[in-house]
């Protein structure tokens, strides 16, 4: 079973822990660096631990701007740090985009799968199509499409093309052809309506796919920055990364700011990655296999 | 056979009736975002190019293929095309050589170490590429970043290089950055597929003599074929759209350097107000990308 | 699991309309009118209670860019006026205008805009999308304000897409303490704080050869370039466009040779990797010895930075015989976005009214600049600093900005420069964008 370790192996491993050094250099020096004082941050020669971890760039992030914390209905709930509504927002995008994504794709996968229908083939040409062509070269016309409905500037215009987007259905209708038609059949045949069908013998069985697809979309939703970009504009309606780049054009050599805004945003994902590592592994592989 | 069709045909065609209507009741969800929010925009892209479009109460007006025709004599676009072209032919490969020697090399180690190493070089993805890019804009600082110390004391650079701001470095440095965001997803790829390759074939083969080296290649490669040709897709996609970098770090600069088709689209369509070309730009790298798809897929069916 | 399905999609419905919701709150203030502003009749939002919520988007002039400072501002206009609601924005000279565009496509332009003629009049005003202000010109105004500020505020058919508050005249800035060290100070008339070309050379190659990095031609991307536009022009008496502001002429021998000067000049690098803002902080960290982009509001934002560690000297640009020089000048105002609702435009004009005309003085210290009229003087008096500042209005030169084009020659300018950086002989670079330019400004 085991393999010969050659020579080459051994280097092979040495240079790839060089390089995964500094992979986690630049987490790293995220983390430190939002803990450091501004000269520290300037310092021609690097200061690699912080002498003293000092709050200021937090509080600055904190403090600079403020923005109601949440609006629902209309409601607008108590002001807070804009920082933290960025948090909120993405959370709120990246969520909404997988519930909806997965929701829609599940149904719609299922169908093309297991229906026989008239303009089954075009609908499944159209989905082919547009998964090869790339995302961003719709973006320009989705401001004005966005305008006409009244939702540009609105955390919805970012969520919809992703839930459009038919990688999902793509991935769904793989998943649900591997679902028996036998099944099927026989759940019908007990006299189980279309809803149920769906419900209680399909959907238990593309559980595993509905959870790739579910963290392929949280993933891209969080990391969409050029939708985000072009669709979001005041500051109570960025997401993180957004917010970011703002920061960024406003102190533009601030680094300890940007640093901590960076780590705000990071350490979320990060910690939710850490923890289900083995369920983002699987859904990677899994959209990957089946897609 | 027609005359059985006509005989079943009213209960035949009630059901099928029926089959379509639940069909489509459960697509519709889907197919409301889909037409909505991505076929229209398509069609919208395709037709507005045609249109000298800006912004503002003006009517669009039709100008034909007046804007692709300026395109191509665009000093600007053509310089970002061949810079997107650099990028895409330099990322791509490296990225699924690197990751699939990773991948190969920590899919030998403990389970332990595979799962760090893969977590590890996943990081950069779960990060967003905006936080990433502000680390990279400081650690590459002309004044204070760390590469420069780095390069100083340990003797590769004489003075300090602006990493950035030097048309002979940006381009690279963007380059740098873009893959250590794209390695991540082949790498857990790489490694999920190394685990599936049959491992009895390999332990025969070894049996017979083989090297690990012709192991790999006549065995475990073959059988990651389809792996391999995902990654080759979404690895150009990623490519041809990398734009936080630039937007971040260079903004296109210095002298056009670092200019890519998607950051120009953006820098005429919400710049300049020409949507009406950033449309046709948007058309013509869609076709570039749709094209290199399909030839990537066609070359892995053969191969297969 | 029929119910948790249910459910989801129950929690679903919700958050569409929670979304309209949201969407709407920035709109208007009553939730009643959600429905009406969700169909996309944005004009049918006449506010419920009796009040209009107006939108203001700045950009960082001074203290206009800090939220305390105008929430201050915004409270004792709000004593006055508390049926119009000001909603604020604060946008970035490096993607502020990115912002506006879009926003202007997305239909959600702000209703009012503060910056300078080069976009209200020159950019958006020309594009047709402001409201013409002539209603606030009044008689009185016309005879209070500058001249050649009205002139910069009114189109060339004759209309004002801005209603002028404050200006001032960018200058720049050296390190006294590192000047005064390395024996630099003599070269500078610290009375008149101006010098010549000959002497601002003679002060680089002191600092060169003490081994400081001086200053950067910095151009990435437009943030601030009035200061290398300033700077190169004023050198050999050069000009950016001709007097009747039709053409582009940085092609000129002067300039040329400027640009040559300064890239043959040791320690002064043209650096594509930062911009004005990201140079005036360097400055201030004392990395660089001068700093181009500079004025009293720049002063201000950086005190602390620079904290003890030195002394900042405010200069005029260097000019052959030194008091010739032409500083560019800045003037802030408000536009108006024309979004097609009455009531929204009327209380925009009663907002920027208050702001200009009635709390002038107040309006005036937060930008950290100058008032546009004769009628206000004195209004930081007791600050040394501030008068420093002040009397380089003296010098402020021609206000070239609404030529035509201009959009395009900023980008051309960093453009050119970044050339330069990369090696392109200079006369060729100037050459390039005179012709991109005046292409632009030909329409």
């Amino acid at each position: 079973m085991k393999e010969k370790k050659s020579l080459f192996y051994y280097l092979s491993c040495i240079l790839i822990g060089l390089v995964a050094l500094l992979f986690t250099f630049t987490l790293y020096w995220i983390i430190t660096g939002s803990f450091k004082t501004r000269p520290e941050i300037m310092s021609a020669t690097p200061v690699w631990f912080p002498s003293e971890w000092v709050m200021s760039n937090y509080e600055k992030l904190m403090s600079s701007r403020s923005a109601p914390l949440f609006s629902i209905f209309g409601i607008q709930g108590p002001n807070g740090p804009a920082a933290l509504r960025w948090l909120i927002n993405t959370v709120f995008m990246a969520v909404a985009s997988m519930i909806l994504t997965c929701i829609t794709s599940s149904m719609a996968g299922y169908a093309l799968a297991k229906k026989r229908f008239a303009g089954r083939g075009l609908v499944f040409t159209l989905i082919v199509c547009a998964m090869a062509l790339p995302k961003q070269v719709i973006l320009v016309p989705l401001v004005r499409l966005m305008a006409g409905l009244n939702l540009y500037d609105n955390i919805w215009s970012v969520i919809f093309p992703i839930v459009g987007w038919p990688f999902g259905v793509f991935l769904l209708k793989q998943f649900s052809e591997g679902v028996p038609g036998e099944m099927i059949e026989a759940a019908r045949i007990d006299g189980a309506g279309e809803i149920k069908t769906f419900v209680e013998v399909v959907l238990p069985m593309i559980k595993p796919g509905i959870g790739a697809l579910a963290i392929f979309t949280f993933i891209n939703s969080w990391n969409d920055y050029f939708m985000q970009l072009i669709m979001l504009t005041t500051s109570e309606n960025l997401t993180i990364s957004l917010g970011i780049a703002t920061m960024q054009a406003e102190n533009s050599t601030d680094f300890g700011l940007l640093m901590a805004g960076s780590a705000l945003a990071a350490v979320p994902i990060i910690a939710i990655f850490l923890v289900f590592q083995k369920y983002f592994t699987k859904g990677i592989t899994m959209g990957a296999v089946k897609g | 056979m027609a005359q059985s069709k006509v005989h079943y045909s009213k209960k035949t065609r009630k059901l099928v009736m029926k089959e379509t209507v639940s069909a489509y009741l459960f697509m519709l969800p889907f197919l409301i975002f889909f037409l909505g929010f991505v076929v229209y925009p398509m069609f919208m892209c395709v037709y507005t190019s045609f249109f000298d479009a800006t912004m503002g109460d003006r009517a669009d007006i039709f100008v034909g293929f007046a804007n692709y025709k300026e395109l191509f004599q665009d000093q600007v676009f053509i310089k970002a095309f061949w810079n997107t072209l650099v990028i895409v032919v330099v990322s791509v490969p490296v990225t699924c050589i690197f990751s699939l020697w990773v991948a190969n090399c920590i899919s030998k180690m403990n389970v332990a170490a595979t799962s760090t190493f893969r977590c590890i070089f996943y990081l950069p993805v779960v990060t967003g590429s905006v936080a990433v890019t502000m680390v990279w804009k400081w650690m590459f600082n002309n004044y204070y970043g760390i590469f420069n110390y780095v390069g100083q004391t340990t003797g590769m650079i004489d003075r300090p290089i602006n990493w950035l701001g030097d048309p002979r470095y940006a381009l690279g440095c963007i380059i740098l950055i873009l893959l250590t965001t794209s390695v991540g997803q082949p790498i857990v790829l790489y490694v999920s597929a190394l685990d599936n390759v049959d491992k009895s074939l390999v332990e025969a083969a070894e049996v017979d003599g083989a090297t690990s080296l012709q192991a790999f290649w006549r065995i475990k490669w073959p059988q990651m074929m389809p792996t391999t040709l995902y990654i080759l897709v979404i690895t150009t996609i990623n490519s041809f759209q990398c734009f936080a970098l630039i937007q971040l770090l260079t903004s296109g600069g210095p002298d056009n350097s670092t200019m890519t088709i998607m950051y120009y689209i953006y820098h005429n369509a919400f710049k300049l107000y020409r949507y009406g070309y950033g449309n046709a730009m948007g058309v013509i790298l869609a076709l570039i990308i749709a094209a290199l798809s399909a030839v990537q897929m066609k070359l892995g069916q053969e191969k297969n | 699991m029929k119910k948790i399905l249910a459910l989801v999609l129950a929690a679903c419905m919700v958050m569409t309309f929670a979304a309209c919701g949201s969407n709407n709150a920035s709109e208007t203030t009553a939730p009643a009118d959600a429905a009406n502003a969700a169909n996309g009749s944005e004009s049918s939002n006449a506010p419920a209670e009796g009040k209009t919520q107006i939108s203001l988007w700045t950009y960082p002039i001074g203290d206009w860019g800090k939220q305390e400072n105008v929430n201050a501002l915004l409270a004792k206009f709000n004593e006055a006026h508390p049926n119009i609601e000001v909603k604020v924005e604060y946008l970035t000279y490096s993607d502020g205008d990115d912002k506006v565009n879009t926003a202007i496509e997305g239909k959600r332009a702000p209703d009012v805009i503060m910056e300078g003629p080069e976009r209200l009049v020159s950019n958006w005003g020309a594009k047709g999308v402001m409201v013409d202000l002539s209603d606030l010109w009044t008689e009185d105004a016309k005879a209070d304000v500058f001249g050649s500020v009205e002139a910069a505020c009114k189109s060339a058919d004759g209309a004002y897409y801005e209603y002028p508050l404050c200006m001032t005249a960018h200058c720049m800035a050296i390190n006294k303490t590192v000047f005064e060290e390395t024996g630099a100070w003599q070269y500078v008339d610290a009375e008149t704080h101006t010098w010549t070309t000959e002497n601002f050379l003679k002060a680089c190659q002191t600092l060169a050869d003490a081994g400081y990095d001086i200053g950067s031609i910095y151009c990435n991307g437009q943030g601030g370039d009035q200061g290398t536009r300033a700077l190169i022009n004023n050198l050999y008496g050069g000009t950016f466009t001709n007097a009747e502001h039709t053409a582009y002429t940085a092609n000129s021998p002067e300039n040329v040779k400027a640009m040559e000067t300064l890239l043959n000049q040791k320690g002064i690098r043209y650096d594509a990797s930062i911009n004005g803002g990201e140079e005036a902080d360097l400055f201030a960290q004392g990395i660089l010895k001068m700093a181009f982009c500079w004025n009293a509001a720049t002063h201000d934002a950086r005190k602390e930075v620079i904290g003890e560690n030195f002394e900042v000297f405010p200069m005029a640009f260097p000019s052959p015989e030194g008091t010739d020089t032409q500083l560019c000048g800045g003037i802030w105002g408000f536009g108006i976005f024309n979004n097609g609702d009455d009531a929204k435009i009327e209380a925009a004009k009663t907002f920027i009214k208050w702001v200009c005309d009635e709390n002038t003085v107040e309006s005036v210290e937060t930008s950290g600049f100058w008032s546009v009229r004769n009628s206000v003087t004195d209004t930081y008096a007791g600050d040394e600093m501030k008068a420093v500042y002040g009397s380089f209005m003296q010098y402020m030169g021609d206000y070239y900005n609404v030529i035509p084009g201009w959009t395009t020659a900023r980008t051309e300018w960093a453009s050119m420069l970044q050339k330069i950086s990369t090696g392109t002989p200079v006369a060729e670079a100037a050459e390039t964008f005179v012709s991109n330019a005046n292409a632009a400004a030909a329409g």
